[in-house]
């Protein structure tokens, strides 16, 4: 039968969260995303978990890598500045190669920023953050029901692989309300955790979870084993969504909530006459560029639409590699990229491209 | 013939890298046999610092993690949550401790998590050459303070204990000394009670141990063990700061 009720975006992550089996949640609070930590504080106790407050973002993402060490399904929560703070965590649990999942819900930056959303960590979630050659899993929800299902669906892939997930939302995401759909049950997956350090009680060998190996042959071999797997993620896990791409003039690359924006777009410019496409990247790491081999001969040009200084747009340049123009054009600091934004993009292209 | 002395089955049979004279080696020791007294290392989780302790998760036939510098606390606070049946410990130094993870330790106390602290006092940064620590007593000689620590330029040393006494938290914080034979039976005890006070759930317990670092002090071995009792026990006085009467 399911459930369907009208929750705001933070709320349905927290919620998803404890659905997917997860009882130890450790936050600090930061605008836009402290609703998440409100939910867990309440309902953490009445399901046998732990909501711990902690003293600071750096503590958090410690507390998360000691869970994540013990093989409980576990998850952090933050905005952009509270995020930078968590990256030497970050780096830790990839290089011990620990399951657990972290929201960021953007602000715009750089420094303290403000509070309004963004898509200003782009790079930061993609591409590192912290030290060294580690990737996570960076999923990219656009609505309310997304954030349920792509909560419930990083708890799996961090177990998968035994690697973090990331869910990146913006301010719009967090805060919003939608209709979600809440199945009856979840599917759990059972993962192996061997390798867990939870007490050997006599009856095998000590577990270790470390990410420092001092022979330069050891950890280069570590680091193979890394590649190979974000490899494989890449292989198996790229999601995108595929929208009006078949006869599209142009095709507009959009993740979150600036893909909704652009579906009202190509509607707007269907009324001009114009035939516009949607690819909307689900997985920003892996990059779906499984889609742009899909839809590489039909447009004239790409559009990446971003609220950035165009960040995710870099991706698509290396993905359509030259094969037909790249175009940006997005909005900073918290301002939302408008229709018409985005329509006086399009007509300047389309003008390019008679 | 029966056995009257052997290493603790808490201990792994591998070399450590510690220097000659060092009294890691002794407190590893101590932290081993405590477990094996009160069999606990099925159970045991144990956290590892960044700096000369950093691989004693090779050493520890327990379950160990390798923490990041300083938040071995909320590490262990992460596993303790997860699994409060079991017995955790940190093993930290006092450029972890009482530098980049005051924080941390500070929290941990406040909210006096059930874990168990072994902090090493030896008033220096032993891994990386001897720098200044928070610990480091005024005038002494490191090799970012070459002309002594001077208290209108670089502060004053830090009483970890003392300062961690003034809160409501913890229930046991002890200050011993591996300086001889006798305070090292003390030191035992300590630790012993340290893990007992955890067993019992009484919330969070620390030792700190004041240790030698004879490569980065410039001593030998036997003058390292005297600088302890000469210099360092006069700033840092040994005894039981919170927890006196406190029976596990």
């Amino acid at each position: 039968m399911g459930q369907k009720l009208l929750m705001k975006g933070n709320e349905v992550i927290a919620e998803a969260a404890i659905r997917a089996g997860c009882r130890h949640y450790f936050g600090y609070p930061i605008t836009p995303q402290t609703e998440i930590m409100h939910y867990m504080a309440k309902k953490m106790p009445l399901v046998g978990g732990v909501f711990l407050q902690a003293e600071s973002e750096v503590a958090a993402i410690n507390m998360v890598y000691g869970a994540a060490s013990t093989g409980k399904r576990v998850m952090t929560s933050s905005s952009s500045p509270g995020i930078s703070l968590k990256q030497e965590g970050i780096s830790y649990i990839a290089g011990a190669q620990l399951p657990a999942v972290i929201v960021n819900i953007m602000r715009g930056g750089p420094g303290l920023g403000g509070i309004q959303p963004s898509q200003s960590d782009y790079f930061q979630a993609t591409k590192g953050g912290g030290h060294g050659d580690y990737r996570m899993v960076v999923l990219a929800p656009a609505g309310v029901q997304e954030l349920y299902e792509m909560t419930v669906e990083a708890f799996n892939i961090s177990d998968r692989y035994r690697i973090m997930t990331m869910i990146l939302g913006d301010g719009v995401l967090g805060q919003m309300m939608e209709v979600v759909n809440f199945r009856d049950e979840e599917k759990i997956e059972k993962f192996d955790k061997s390798w867990a350090a939870n007490g050997h009680e006599n009856a095998r060998e000590h577990n270790m979870i470390t990410s420092i190996h001092l022979d330069p042959a050891v950890l280069e071999q570590w680091n193979v084993g890394f590649q190979n797997k974000y490899k494989l993620i890449s292989q198996n896990e790229q999601r995108y969504e595929l929208y009006n791409c078949e006869d599209a003039e142009i095709i507009l690359v959009a993740y979150g909530s600036v893909s909704r924006i652009c579906k009202g777009v190509i509607k707007e410019a269907a009324e001009q006459g114009i035939t516009l496409g949607l690819v909307r990247p689900v997985t920003l790491f892996p990059f779906p560029v499984d889609a742009f081999e899909k839809v590489i001969n039909t447009p004239k040009a790409f559009l990446t639409v971003e609220m950035s200084a165009g960040q995710m747009v870099e991706d698509v340049k290396l993905t359509v590699n030259g094969r037909k123009p790249v175009y940006f054009t997005g909005r900073m600091g918290g301002m939302i990229p408008t229709v018409n934004n985005i329509m006086t993009k399009v007509l300047e292209i389309k003008d390019n491209h008679r | 013939m029966a056995i009257v002395y052997k290493a603790p089955d808490a201990l792994c049979d591998v070399p450590m890298h510690y220097c000659p004279g060092c009294t890691h080696g002794i407190a590893h020791r101590l932290v081993a046999e405590a477990i094996d007294e009160l069999e606990i290392e099925g159970k045991t989780i144990g956290v590892s610092p960044v700096g000369c302790a950093y691989n004693n998760y090779l050493y520890f036939n327990c379950d160990m993690i390798q923490a990041a510098h300083g938040r071995a606390p909320a590490v262990a606070t992460g596993v303790k949550r997860s699994l409060p049946e079991n017995i955790v410990f940190t093993y930290q130094g006092d450029g972890d401790l009482a530098a980049i993870g005051t924080a941390e330790i500070v929290h941990a106390a406040a909210r006096s998590e059930n874990i168990t602290v072994i902090f090493i006092n030896n008033t220096i940064y032993g891994m990386t050459s001897g720098q200044m620590a928070p610990t480091t007593l005024l005038g002494q000689v490191t090799t970012t303070t070459p002309y002594g620590r001077d208290a209108s330029y670089s502060g004053f040393p830090i009483r970890v204990s003392e300062m961690l006494a003034t809160l409501e938290g913890p229930a046991y914080i002890e200050r011993v000394s591996l300086h001889d034979i006798k305070n090292i039976k003390k030191a035992k005890a300590a630790v012993k009670k340290a893990f007992k006070v955890q067993i019992a759930g009484k919330g969070f317990s620390l030792v700190e141990i004041l240790s030698t670092c004879p490569t980065n002090w410039g001593l030998n071995p036997v003058e390292s063990l005297k600088r302890i009792e000469k210099e360092m026990i006069p700033h840092y006085p040994l005894g039981v700061f919170v927890g006196a009467d406190l029976e596990v």
